[in-house]
C-alpha cells in the first residue's frame, strides 16, 4: 500500500508536474526576493529558504501538489526580530518554529483548524493580500514617473498576455521585458542587486550563530510562537484549498510535521521560516501540477535558476518585482467576500472585517486570527444560547406546575434559564422536565441547583425528570440540590 | 463456492470475461456480482494553463473551471458504465446464469475488491483494462495491484475464451501453489478438466517426489493427471508447455517476491500473464 501511494503521489502526472514545477519555480524567484526584502534580509535568505522548504515539503509534507516556500505572512512577523537582533537570531527562531510545528503535528493539532471559521479564514487571506500590497508601497517612495510607468506596464503584460497565449508564464515575460527596457534605456531604477546579497553558490550547512542561553530563547520565543501558528494556519488552509480543487484528501497532521521539518532544514541552510503559499499553489494546480514531483521540481529548478542566472537576477528592476507582487496580492484577496458582506450574517462579516483590521493594525496575522476565533466563538455561544426555551403548564387541580425545558443549558444560557421560573406562584408541587434539554457545564447545573433549592425553601415539592445520561452524570458529580442537607448549603444571594 | 466477483470496464476483454464468468459460475453453482468502478484519477491533471498568473478570486474561479471540466466527462463515463453493466447482465443471463447482480461505484478498483471479496470466493478480472496500451504489451494497471491485494484466487481472463478441457498447474511447493493445490482438491471449478501438473526450473529427486505426491492427491480427488518435470527457465518452460499441450488455463502462484526484487529482476507472474494467451488462475 505504501509503495502504491508513493508511485501515485510522485509519478502519476510526470509531464504536467514538471511543467507546472517550472512555472512555479519562475514565479517563486520574484516572491522569494520580495519577501526577503519585507523581512529585511538579503534576497539569498529567501531564495535558499524557498529551495529548502519546497524540496523538503515535497518529500515529507501531507499534501501533494502544494507549494511551500518563503512567504509574506511569515516575513511580516520577522521584521522587528531582524531589525533588533539580526539574521542569526532569525535562523534560530526559524529552527524553533520548525520544532514547534513538528510537535503540533505529533499532538495532532492539524485537526484544530476546525475551530477557525470560514469568516476568519477569509479575513486571513484578505489581510495577507493587503499586507503584501502595502509592503510594495515603500518602493514607490521618492521614485520618479518611470517607476509608476514600469509597474503599470508590467501589470498590463501580466494580465494581458494570457489573452494571447497561455503557453508562457506572463509574470516571467513581464520580468524579462521590464529588465530589457531598464537596461537599454539606462533609466534610474532600483534593481534587485541594490537590495542585498544574492546567492552565487549552493546553500551550505550552517548552525545558527547564537549563544545557547535562556536569554536567546526569550528573544526568539515571542517570534517563534506566532510564526508557528501563522505557518500552520496558512499551510492547512492552502492544503484544504488543494483538497477542494483536486477533490482528494490530505493528511493535515503529516503536513504540520512536514512544515516543521522544512523550516528546520531551511534554518540550517541559511534560510528563513516559510509555509505553504496560497497564490503559488493555485498557480501550480492551474498549471496542471498535482503530485509531489511538481513541488520538488519547483524547488530544485529554483536552485538551478538562482545559481546559473544569479548574475542576471541582479539587474532585474524592482518595478518588475512590484508588478508581480501586486498580481499576487490581487490573486490572494477574496473579492467575492466584499460582495458577500451584504448577504452573509452580520456577525460573520463582522468577524471577517475585525480579523482584517486587527492584522492590518498589528501586522501580525496570529493576533488577527486569535481575535477572529475568539469573536466567532462568542458569537456562536450567543446563538447556541438562544436555543433554550422553558414552556409551562398547570394541572387541573391548580396545584402542580410543570416546566418543560428545551435546548442547550450552559454558561451563556444559564441566567435566562434561572429567570424562566415563577417563584411567586404558590403551588404544592413543581415538575421540571428536562428530557429535551442538555446540561453542558457547571454553570447550568448551578442554575438548576438554585432553582430547585428556592422552590424547596418555599415548601414546594420539586421533581426533576427526564435527565439524559450525560447531564445526569454531571449533576450527580457537581450538583448539591440532590444531596442531603442541600438547603443549608445554598449560597445566599 | 458461493459467489464470484467479476470486474469489468467495457474493454475488449469484456466478452471473454463474461464467458469465463459464466463458465466458472456453471461449474461451481456460484452467484455472480459484476462490479464496474468509476475511477476518477484525480492525481492526474486534466489540463494545464502555463500563464502563471492569478487574477480576481483565483482559487474560486479555478475550482469552478475544474468542476465544469470534469462534470460532463464524468457524467458520460457514468452513463457508459451503466450500459456496460447492462450488457454484462444480458450476456451472463443469456449464458444461463440466474440472479446476476451488478453494481457501479465511484472509487478505486483495488480498494473495492478488497472490501467486497470477503463475501466472494473468486475474483475475475481482465488482463488489460480500457486504458491499457496494447502496443507496449502493458498489463492492466489494476491487475497486479488486485492480485497483490486480494486474499482470494484471482482469475485473469485472456482475450478469447475457449471452454477449458485441459489446464496446466505450475507447482513448485511454495505456499501460494500449496494454496492452489488445496483449492483444486476442494473446489469443483476445474474437476471436469484434465490436469497437467508441471514442475519447472530446478528438477531433482526431491522436486519429483513432491510433484508425484501432489499428482497423487489430485488423482485421488478425481482428476485425470499428467505430470511434467522440465528443467530450464520457469517462464519458457511454462509457455512452451501451454502451447505444446494445447492448454486452456494456467493455474499458478503469483507475485511471490517483493516489489523491490521485481523492479530489478522482473516478475515471473507478469511475464506469464503476458506471454500465455490463456486465462490464468492466480493464488497468492
Amino acid at each position: 500500500m505504501i509503495f502504491k501511494d508513493f508511485t501515485k503521489e510522485w509519478f502519476s502526472n510526470v509531464p504536467k508536474d514538471l511543467l507546472a514545477g517550472t512555472v512555479v519555480a519562475l514565479a517563486l524567484i520574484p516572491e522569494a526576493i520580495a519577501f526577503s526584502i519585507i523581512a529585511g534580509v538579503d534576497p539569498q535568505v529567501g531564495l535558499y529558504a524557498s529551495f529548502c522548504i519546497a524540496v523538503v515539503a515535497a518529500f515529507v509534507g501531507g499534501r501533494p501538489g502544494m507549494i511551500s516556500a518563503a512567504t509574506g505572512a511569515m516575513a511580516l512577523l520577522m521584521i522587528t526580530l531582524v531589525k533588533e537582533h539580526g539574521l542569526q537570531y532569525l535562523l534560530a527562531a526559524s529552527l524553533l518554529t520548525g520544532v514547534f510545528q513538528i510537535l503540533a503535528g505529533w499532538l495532532r493539532l492539524g485537526e484544530a483548524l476546525k475551530f477557525v471559521s470560514r469568516s476568519v479564514m477569509t479575513g486571513f487571506v484578505n489581510a495577507l493580500a493587503i499586507l503584501i500590497f502595502m509592503a510594495q508601497l515603500p518602493e514607490f517612495h521618492g521614485a520618479g514617473w518611470q517607476m509608476y510607468a514600469m509597474v503599470a506596464g508590467g501589470l498590463i503584460i501580466i494580465y494581458g498576455l494570457p489573452r494571447f497565449t497561455k503557453a508562457v508564464p506572463s509574470p516571467l515575460v513581464c520580468i524579462i521585458v521590464l529588465t530589457v527596457i531598464a537596461v537599454f534605456t539606462g533609466m534610474h531604477l532600483r534593481t534587485v542587486g541594490d537590495m542585498g546579497q544574492l546567492p552565487s553558490t549552493l546553500p551550505m550547512f550552517l548552525i545558527p550563530q547564537v549563544p545557547l542561553t535562556l536569554e536567546t530563547l526569550w528573544i526568539i520565543l515571542p517570534y517563534s510562537i506566532p510564526l508557528t501558528v501563522v505557518g500552520l494556519l496558512e499551510s492547512l488552509m492552502t492544503a484544504s484549498i488543494v483538497d477542494d480543487l483536486t477533490d482528494t484528501d490530505s493528511d493535515k497532521n503529516r503536513e504540520c510535521v512536514g512544515q516543521g521539518a522544512a523550516n528546520i532544514v531551511s534554518s540550517f541552510f541559511g534560510g528563513m521560516a516559510g509555509c505553504a503559499m496560497i497564490g503559488q499553489t493555485v498557480i501550480n494546480v492551474k498549471s496542471g501540477g498535482r503530485g509531489r514531483l511538481s513541488t520538488f521540481f519547483a524547488g530544485a529548478f529554483l536552485l538551478v535558476l538562482i545559481v546559473v542566472f544569479g548574475a542576471w537576477v541582479k539587474i532585474i528592476p524592482m518595478a518588475a518585482l512590484v508588478a508581480v507582487m501586486i498580481m499576487v496580492s490581487i490573486g490572494t484577496f477574496s473579492w467575492q467576500s466584499l460582495k458577500d458582506i451584504r448577504i452573509h450574517p452580520k456577525t460573520s462579516s463582522l468577524v471577517m472585517i475585525a480579523t482584517v483590521v486587527v492584522v492590518v493594525l498589528t501586522h501580525n496575522l496570529a493576533i488577527g486570527v486569535a481575535i477572529g476565533v475568539l469573536m466567532s466563538t462568542i458569537s456562536f455561544a450567543r446563538k447556541a444560547a438562544l436555543l433554550m426555551r422553558v414552556g409551562t403548564s398547570l394541572d387541573e387541580s391548580g396545584e402542580v406546575r410543570t416546566y418543560a425545558v428545551e435546548g442547550n443549558l450552559f454558561f451563556v444560557s444559564a441566567t435566562r434559564f434561572a429567570k424562566s421560573f415563577d417563584f411567586k406562584e404558590a403551588v404544592s408541587k413543581v415538575i421540571i422536565d428536562v428530557s429535551r434539554a442538555h446540561f453542558w457545564d457547571i454553570s447550568s447545573v448551578g442554575a438548576l441547583d438554585k432553582i430547585v433549592l428556592r422552590f424547596r425553601r418555599d415548601g414546594t415539592e420539586v421533581q426533576v425528570v427526564g435527565l439524559n445520561e450525560a447531564s445526569a452524570t454531571l449533576i450527580e458529580r457537581v450538583a448539591i440540590h440532590d444531596k442531603a442537607g442541600a438547603a443549608d448549603n445554598l449560597p445566599l444571594h | 463456492m458461493k459467489k464470484i466477483l467479476t470486474c469489468t470496464d467495457g474493454s475488449v476483454y469484456s466478452r471473454s470475461i463474461y464467458d469465463l464468468t459464466a463458465w466458472a459460475a456453471k461449474h461451481t453453482d456460484a452467484t455472480v456480482h459484476v462490479l464496474h468502478m468509476l475511477e476518477a484519477h484525480r492525481e492526474r491533471a486534466e489540463t494545464s494553463d502555463l500563464s502563471g498568473n492569478i487574477g480576481f478570486d483565483s482559487g474560486e474561479t479555478l475550482l469552478q473551471e475544474l468542476v465544469a471540466l470534469e462534470e460532463n466527462k464524468n457524467r458520460l463515463l457514468r452513463e457508459k458504465g451503466k450500459l456496460i453493466l447492462a450488457e454484462a447482465k444480458r450476456h451472463l443471463t443469456a449464458a444461463g446464469i440466474a440472479g446476476v447482480t451488478v453494481e457501479q461505484l465511484h472509487g478505486e478498483l483495488v480498494e473495492e475488491v478488497v472490501k467486497q471479496e470477503a463475501k466472494a470466493d473468486l475474483v475475475i478480472i481482465g488482463k488489460r483494462g480500457e486504458s491499457a496500451d496494447f502496443a507496449k504489451l502493458h498489463l492492466g494497471s489494476n491487475l497486479e495491484r488486485v492480485v497483490r491485494a486480494s486474499i482470494r484466487p484471482v482469475l485473469v481472463a485472456a482475450r478469447q475464451f475457449v471452454p477449458i478441457e485441459k489446464f496446466l498447474f505450475a507447482y513448485d511447493g511454495s505456499p501460494s501453489t500449496e494454496k492452489a493445490l488445496k483449492f483444486l482438491l476442494e473446489q469443483p471449478l476445474l474437476k471436469e478438466a484434465e490436469c497437467h501438473i508441471l514442475r519447472a526450473g530446478k528438477v531433482d529427486a526431491d522436486a519429483e517426489w513432491f510433484l508425484n505426491e501432489a499428482a497423487a492427491k489430485l488423482k485421488a480427488a478425481g482428476y485425470g493427471v499428467m505430470t511434467h518435470a522440465v528443467a530450464g527457465s520457469v517462464e519458457t518452460v511454462i509457455a512452451e508447455t501451454v502451447t505444446r499441450e494445447h492448454i486452456q488455463m494456467l493455474v499458478m502462484g503469483a507475485y511471490g517476491h517483493s516489489r523491490i526484487r521485481q523492479l530489478i529482476i522482473g516478475s515471473t507472474t507478469t511475464a506469464m500473464v503476458r506471454t500465455c494467451h490463456v486465462p490464468v488462475l492466480m493464488f497468492r
